[in-house]
């Protein structure tokens, strides 16, 4: 057995865990968390963009001495066909404050440092310990966890599932459903390696500044999913990702994939003569709000990706596992200084205070969305980026032809491609489900 | 949908992209095993393609096989045969497996 007992166990040391854990060491709890990699943050994948909001809250100097690349000043969507992207790009001079608002990073970095603030608040952190089921009493209440150590039981008051998108444990105890391949994306990513100044000067940066490319388009071939591009201190974050279910019965590989929008036209230049120093892959839960399992029970609570804690309209997945984590470590605080064991019935307050924060009130506003793009993946990702880049080449080619002309061939191009009731119904659909 | 092939696009093969990543293999031990039937469901089947290392791949005799050596445990088998139980799926031993550099 692993020491004594902890008023609470914490299943895995990402983004999540490191909240939870950090949160309630801090409150005075007796805290052990478990971690499977050789050290946090080696099973670890992510773009990667930490917004400063989520973490502020639980470190707010973590500027002092976390391992930041690149805050961001410059935000740009782009709608690719094969040959093309057309872009919004938003820079902004503000972005250049005091405290800025997002930062490209290097996870396997930042969760060392992150697990080192977690170890210093007084966490004890077993890594290379692979969590294998949870310990009940015989009413059915998680009192501890299994590991693959000898002799590797542990017992706490609750039990904090951090496990991330492949959550074993939690699956396989009953709490909560396997994921499916339509809830799932499958995002491979390859870190290239510049000098500072080639990424100063390919993205027109100075010191710290910062680029994010996020795209969509051809270039998932027919699929639901983006592409992305992040510019760290010295190097670049080039991924691609779909859901998991659009792969199948189309023999494209996600590898595939990646080549093709690395040597995409308007990608290539940005790479070139780059050295790539590792190629990771990892899933994302896509499926939203309707995909939220149930969060708590007796003895234990879920934070983080195993929640299904993504909101993949905006990309943000990292935020809302540090304050899931964070608002869990505040909630089992709360219920140990009132004396109030961890029932079911008294964890029902973590899902309380969750209702009221950010996290499920963007997750329950695009409740819809995955829903909208699983049925109109085909129109979102190829028919309309290629009318769009359609109607940008008829309005900026000069060719003698009158814009009058020009405009009339454009309105007929949108409606042969998608027909008037077609793109009355989608624009109708999409305000409904973004609403 | 249309069965579009983009493998041999361009660039290098999958191989010489997991060349880059480091692992601590489990010698002897899988960590995922493909459990020995009859003719594999599609889904199996598209493992081949799908798996991001490339760990799949079909014999001879039409089965489908796994080499887990490169294998960086994103979970993508395990979710797609979750429903006809084609395979087993465990993490890796604590501390092998994939050793991400930079996530």
């Amino acid at each position: 057995m692993i020491e004594d007992k902890f008023d609470a166990i914490v299943v895995g040391a990402g983004a999540s865990g490191n909240a939870c854990a950090y949160t309630m060491a801090k409150l005075g709890l007796k805290v052990l968390q478990l971690e499977r990699g050789e050290y946090p943050g080696s099973k670890n994948v992510q773009g990667a963009i930490l917004y400063a909001d989520a973490l502020e809250k639980i470190i707010p100097d973590f500027r002092d001495d976390a391992p930041l690349e690149r805050h961001i000043i410059e935000q740009r969507q782009w709608t690719m066909t094969e040959t093309s992207h057309v872009g919004m790009h938003y820079r902004d001079d503000s972005f250049n404050e005091e405290r800025p608002n997002r930062y490209t990073i290097v996870r396997a970095q930042f969760d060392k440092w992150f697990s080192r603030k977690v170890r210093d608040a007084g966490v004890t952190l077993l890594c290379e310990t692979t969590v294998t089921e949870l310990l009940r009493d015989g009413q059915g209440k998680v009192i501890g966890v299994r590991t693959d150590r000898a002799d590797g039981l542990a017992y706490a008051n609750v039990v904090v599932l951090a496990e991330g998108v492949n959550g074993l444990v939690g699956e396989r105890s009953g709490l909560r459903p396997v994921v499916t391949p339509e809830s799932v994306a499958l995002a491979v990513k390859e870190m290239h390696f510049l000098p500072r100044e080639v990424i100063d000067e390919r993205f027109n940066l100075k010191g710290n500044e910062g680029v994010v490319i996020e795209a969509m388009g051809t270039i998932t071939n027919g699929m639901t999913g983006t592409a992305f591009l992040y510019t760290n201190g010295e190097s670049i974050s080039v991924g691609i990702g779909c859901i998991v279910s659009d792969f199948e019965g189309t023999g494209q590989t996600p590898y595939g994939l990646l080549e093709a929008f690395k040597n995409h036209p308007s990608i290539k230049p940005l790479l070139a003569g780059s050295e790539c120093k590792e190629y990771a892959a990892h899933l994302i839960p896509e499926g939203g709000y309707n995909s939220i399992p149930q969060l708590y029970g007796d003895g234990w609570v879920v934070v983080g990706d195993a929640g299904q804690f993504v909101n993949a309209v905006h990309r943000e997945g990292s935020n809302l596992a540090m304050t899931t984590g964070r608002i869990a470590g505040e909630t089992i605080s709360w219920l140990k200084t009132r004396r109030d064991p961890a029932t079911a019935a008294n964890l029902t307050e973590y899902q309380r205070r969750l209702e009221t924060s950010f996290v499920m009130k963007d997750l329950k506003k695009y409740k819809n969305i995955p829903d909208f793009l699983h049925k109109s993946g085909a129109h979102v990702f190829t028919l309309y980026p290629r009318l769009i880049a359609q109607a940008a080449q008829t309005w900026f080619r000069v060719d003698g032809k009158d814009k009058r002309a020009k405009e009339v061939e454009i309105f007929n191009s949108f409606r042969k491609g998608r027909s008037l009731p077609g793109l009355l119904g989608d624009a109708f659909k999409l305000a409904r489900a973004w609403r | 949908m249309t069965a579009v092939s983009n493998a041999g696009d361009a660039g290098p093969k999958v191989e010489e992209k997991l060349f880059q990543n480091r692992y601590l293999v489990d010698a002897g031990r899988p960590h995922i095993k493909v459990i020995p039937g009859a003719e594999p469901s599609a889904a199996l089947r598209s493992l081949v393609t799908t798996c991001p290392a490339g760990c799949y791949s079909t014999n001879d005799r039409g089965q489908v096989e796994i080499v887990a050596d490169g294998c960086m445990e994103c979970g993508t088998c395990r979710v797609v045969t979750a429903k006809t139980g084609e395979i087993e799926w465990q993490y890796p031993r604590g501390g092998y497996g994939i050793l991400y550099k930079f996530g």
